[in-house]
């Protein structure tokens, strides 16, 4: 699944980026690379954008972007 | 803090009581970027992220003596102080807060641009002791472009509250570069942090720019031929692998170096070292 369809609360680890160049580059800087763990912290009003907290940080992405994430969601249970 | 430092190819130096480098010439680079040693012994480039408290590190070192400056040509501020240990003159300068050195912005331009042609004497890049993973890629990106590094892992006092305790002499080891924690509001571990500035500084043998081999086997075979490339235009420069990477990322910034032969005053290790108060003639022989 992409990010953007990561329910919020819940939790996920990154496992590709489906970006080249610098738009890559930045989000990789701000740490979502393969491995990362990654949760949907919370949605603005309008569904859009949503905050992730991703190593001790909340990174705010647009929905666009946060579909270029591919992620698997942690556990079974509890994610 | 009456332990010894762990600092692994940083072996304790003999007399150096500064003034080495009365005798440098100063390369245009580093004249351009601001970095005129003066009277200084030593120069010192504070990297890390935002929020790390660098500032803190910075004022916990200047004292009073600092005072704010501007890049020439650029609108990012940078501030610029000084302080003596051990007899020798530090001149320091506080880099813009950035999360890397390879995106494109300003910021991160100046902290490259400083770090990779003004060649300061030792880089401390300050890091987030409860935030470590999010600051270690900016260490593995100033280690791969030098060795003359000190990491101060600064917010210690935090990271207990959150019961967070960090192993230096692991992270250490790890990294190939001293490591020290510091709170600086406090003053903790700062004796430590001059301790290890002055032991680098000073180093005749400093750690090697880090070699990040790439597991993809098409780009290590970009990036080996044409470090090979940069190699035989600009012999001596001491990461070219990292060059080359830029290169094949499109960097303009450092394309700009490649063609104009900025890039060339990286290999001038000896003598004319721009900034290195201490000459190796015998470095780079490998």
């Amino acid at each position: 699944m992409t990010l953007d369809e990561l329910p919020r609360g819940q939790r996920a680890v990154v496992t590709a980026l489906d970006l080249r160049g610098g738009e890559r580059r930045r989000l990789m800087d701000l740490g979502l690379l393969p491995g990362a763990a990654i949760r949907a912290d919370m949605t603005s009003p309008l569904g859009d954008p949503t905050a992730y907290e991703v190593r001790g940080a909340l990174v705010v992405l647009r929905r666009g972007q946060a579909r270029t994430v591919h992620v698997e969601q942690a556990g079974t249970g509890e994610g | 803090m009456g332990t010894p430092l762990p600092t692994p190819g940083v072996g304790p130096s003999p007399d150096h009581s500064g003034g080495a480098c009365a005798s440098c010439a100063l390369s245009p680079a580093s004249s351009r970027l601001g970095l005129d040693p003066g009277r200084y012994d030593h120069v010192v480039a504070l990297a890390g992220n935002p929020n790390t408290g660098k500032s803190t590190v910075f004022n916990a070192l200047t004292g009073l003596r600092q005072h704010v400056g501007n890049w020439a040509g650029k609108t990012v501020a940078r501030a610029e102080g000084g302080f003596s240990y051990g007899g020798a003159g530090y001149r320091i300068v506080d880099l813009p807060g950035t999360y890397s050195l390879l995106s494109t912005s300003t910021d991160e331009d100046v902290a490259r641009d400083v770090l990779l042609f003004g060649r300061p004497d030792v880089v401390v890049v300050v890091v987030d002791a409860t935030r470590l993973e999010r600051n270690l890629p900016l260490v593995l990106q100033i280690r791969q472009i030098t060795g003359r590094v000190v990491v101060a892992l600064n917010l210690v006092d935090e990271a207990r509250r959150h019961g967070i305790t960090v192993d230096t002499r692991h992270l250490t080891r790890e990294l190939g570069v001293p490591v020290v924690a510091t709170a600086a509001r406090r003053g903790e571990g700062l004796p430590d942090l001059l301790a290890a500035i002055a032991q680098v500084a000073t180093a005749d043998d400093p750690p090697a720019p880090l070699r990040l081999v790439h597991r993809d086997p098409a780009l290590e075979r970009a990036v080996a031929e044409l470090a090979a490339q940069v190699e035989a235009r600009f012999p001596g420069v001491p990461n070219s692998r990292w060059v080359a990477l830029r290169l094949l990322e499109g960097d303009a910034g450092i394309e700009e170096a490649v063609r104009t032969g900025t890039l060339g005053d990286l290999a001038e290790v000896d003598g004319t070292a721009p900034l290195h108060a201490v000459s190796d003639p015998q470095e780079r022989s490998a």
